[in-house]
């Protein structure tokens, strides 16, 4: 188990200089699209376009974007589930990005996810209790009786009654699937879990106790998070640092109160400007800024930003040349910030 | 659920917590959760005609196994002047076999020695069950057997104990054929689906040239080749008969839309984020394809062997009807029905030689297709109604 003093709430990795837990750097994940006659058209659908961000220990990145802009696919690709088409991804130091089923495998203990719906990532045919054996067993963790226990230890830590190990999934509601989810992934004691839009599938109370109980387990467990959501307020809720995609790119970085304050891309004020406010006063006089168009398609090649159709505040420079990631703390990818 | 929170284990609680695990585990062990299956059990109880389909395939099924054990005459012994009696109820119960207390004269262990002498002649060759239950027989019924009330054939062999003693190699030849076919079928049809790209693309096409082949004549070729005496020889030196090559080469034949069948499923599947969890963690391909995707092809797996089973006994049928299936002595309901629409003559209809036997397939077939299709409904995730 990592050690648990870890402070969950470390500061950015690139400040205090130590080497990140995850390190993602320029990836890309294309997609190749055939159509015309035999396909001889041979598009490509840009789904992660040069990507680049870190997770240090103990620590909660953010990554949040409308439907489509790649966030999923920049978890599963780093978890080698889609094979990257380029880029680096570094898990405790090592390049991992594109190993074989074979060479992955030992990293998978250390790294692992919490898929989006509960309803569909448990095995129907198995009971909880196989469930949450099975990664013990591929890992050859603990002799059979031992792991029975961790079993019931595992449902206890995510708040499951333990007397319902031999239940089949179907017998549970969303939540406590999704518990069940948790407790999968915490099997093997990893040190880095993706959480790909791992309560988007839940009703909203459920969604709270489910987030407070991966907040819990990040400090009593030392876990960090790769936390993947559309929803602004459960992201500014759970993380330590925010990073913003659009259409394959991110757009901007920086720590979640900051993003939240002050957004510089024109993207993510919109995006902000978005997220209702629970207080009617504040409410009516919140000012939307309506983006004008629609998401280009993906299988675009691009010369500018990838926002430029859609920013109020493009102009030729935007549509020429592609604005780099820049700053140091807050990092943001647009001319005009 | 309340007190976990505050007992989160750290290393030194661990042990303490090692002994309420172990207590929870055996209150756990009560605890069972309503599998999948027992579901559509439920459901399928509900179903008349599934029920009663299933009750006669079980009663048949121990019927067959039992046959030695119940009271009927020689399935082979010929007696001429009996040649096509007509099914009577006369001699209903009358005396049939040698049993050493039936024997006037000799020691026991010799009255016993003319006893299997008898049986031998009257049953052929049996193994060591079929000798207990013919043993449990002359305990519970002596030397007694049941007229011939479905009749007799052309060699005045009693029909009746001819039917029972076929629907053991029927039976046998469905089951073991489909289960044959059903482990190739489904072995090949996971891999290849769940491999996919090029591999998924060369399995596939050796299915599609093997379906191009008309498999009667690769059956009718091999058997043929197998019934050459030199190697027929061999064959029954290493104690393999006609029946055991039989199974393995309807099995071998009927596996390929198995595997269609199965690959469609388990390319629909491997799409599942249960898969996806599953290769997160780490596990292996010969994992995921047989803990993780074959269970979830059950319910087709099943439904498919409710249907295949008729089919290979039609085609058991079908292949004894042109003498290539079952070799006489041994019996089996195709073989009976072949020999009873042969001896059909303008001049006289022999019906009791094609009706009875008409009568067990037919049965047979109708309760596995029934039960095959409640199998489906019960097992069809669509119509839950839970």
């Amino acid at each position: 188990m990592p050690d648990a003093s870890t402070t969950p709430h470390a500061a950015p990795v690139e400040s205090n200089g130590t080497s990140p837990l995850l390190d993602v750097r320029d990836l890309q994940v294309h997609f190749p699209v055939r159509s015309g006659w035999l396909g001889s058209n041979n598009a490509v659908v840009r789904a992660v376009d040069g990507v680049s961000f870190s997770v240090g220990a103990g620590e909660t990145l953010g990554l949040v974007g409308e439907s489509g802009c790649g966030k999923s696919t920049t978890a599963r690709a780093i978890l080698n589930l889609i094979p990257p088409t380029g880029g680096e991804v570094y898990f405790e130091g090592q390049q991992i990005a594109g190993l074989s089923e074979a060479a992955m495998r030992p990293y998978r203990q250390r790294l692992q996810m919490i898929f989006q719906d509960p309803y569909a990532s448990l095995n129907p045919r198995m009971t909880v209790g196989r469930i949450l054996s099975e990664p013990m067993r591929i890992f050859r963790l603990h002799d059979s009786r031992r792991r029975r226990l961790e079993v019931l230890r595992l449902l206890d830590i995510v708040g499951l009654n333990p007397r319902f190990v031999n239940r089949y999934p179907h017998e549970f509601s969303g939540g406590q699937r999704q518990r069940i989810g948790v407790a999968r992934a915490l099997a093997v004691n990893p040190r880095l879990i993706i959480c790909d839009e791992p309560v988007s599938a839940l009703d909203v109370s459920i969604q709270a106790q489910v987030i407070n109980l991966l907040v819990d387990l990040q400090q009593q467990l030392g876990l960090a998070y790769l936390f993947i959501a559309h929803d602004l307020s459960v992201v500014r809720h759970i993380s330590d640092r925010v990073a913003v995609m659009y259409l394959g790119n991110i757009v901007e970085i920086a720590e979640a109160q900051t993003l939240y304050r002050a957004p510089k891309h024109p993207y993510t004020q919109a995006l902000l400007s978005a997220v209702p406010i629970p207080d009617p006063k504040v409410e009516r006089q919140r000012k939307r800024i309506v983006l004008e168009g629609e998401v280009p398609s993906p299988t675009k090649v691009r010369i500018g930003c990838p926002f430029a159709d859609r920013c109020p505040l493009a102009d030729n420079d935007c549509r020429m040349s592609a604005p780099p990631l820049v700053g140091t703390d807050h990092r943001v990818a647009c001319f005009k910030a | 659920m309340s007190e976990a929170k505050s007992e989160l284990p750290s290393q030194r609680a661990a042990a303490d917590d090692l002994q309420r695990y172990e207590q929870l585990w055996a209150e756990a062990r009560q605890v069972h959760g309503v599998s999948l299956g027992r579901d559509a059990w439920r459901r399928l109880r509900r179903n008349p005609s599934a029920m009663l389909s299933l009750t006669i395939l079980v009663v048949l099924s121990i019927l067959a196994f039992l046959t030695p054990a119940l009271p009927l005459q020689s399935p082979r012994q010929v007696e001429t002047l009996r040649s096509f009696a007509e099914p009577t109820s006369e001699h209903f119960w009358a005396p049939h076999l040698q049993t050493p207390s039936a024997q006037a004269e000799g020691t026991n262990d010799e009255q016993w020695a003319a006893f299997w002498r008898d049986v031998d002649l009257k049953f052929g060759k049996l193994d060591a069950i079929e000798k207990l239950l013919l043993q449990a027989r002359v305990a519970v019924f002596g030397p007694y057997a049941i007229g011939s009330i479905c009749g007799t054939d052309e060699l005045g062999r009693d029909l009746l104990s001819r039917l029972f003693w076929g629907a053991r190699v029927s039976l046998i030849v469905g089951v073991v054929a489909t289960l044959v076919s059903l482990v190739i079928g489904v072995s090949y049809g996971a891999i290849s689906g769940y491999m996919g790209g090029r591999v998924d693309n060369i399995m596939m096409r050796l299915v599609d040239v093997m379906y191009s082949i008309p498999f009667i004549f690769v059956v009718i070729f091999i058997i043929s080749i197998l019934s050459e005496d030199s190697i027929k020889a061999w064959l029954i030196d290493h104690g393999i008969d006609r029946i055991t090559i039989f199974f393995f080469l309807v099995g071998a034949i009927y596996w390929l839309t198995m595997a269609r069948v199965v690959r469609g499923q388990v390319i629909s599947l491997k799409h599942e984020q249960f898969v996806e969890a599953a290769r997160t963690l780490g596990a292996g391909r010969m994992r995921i394809v047989f803990r993780h995707l074959v269970p979830n092809l059950f319910s087709v797996i099943i439904v498919y062997l409710t249907l295949t089973i008729p089919r290979v006994m039609l085609f058991e049928a079908f292949l004894s009807f042109l003498g290539l299936g079952v070799e006489p002595p041994d019996v089996s309901w195709g073989l009976l029905a072949n020999e009873g629409v042969r001896v059909i003559t303008p001049v006289k209809i022999y019906w009791w030689l094609v009706v009875f036997p008409g009568i067990a397939l037919g049965v047979t077939l109708f309760a596995l297709n029934f039960f095959g299709d409640g199998l489906r409904d019960a097992l069809d995730p669509k119509l839950k109604n839970r």
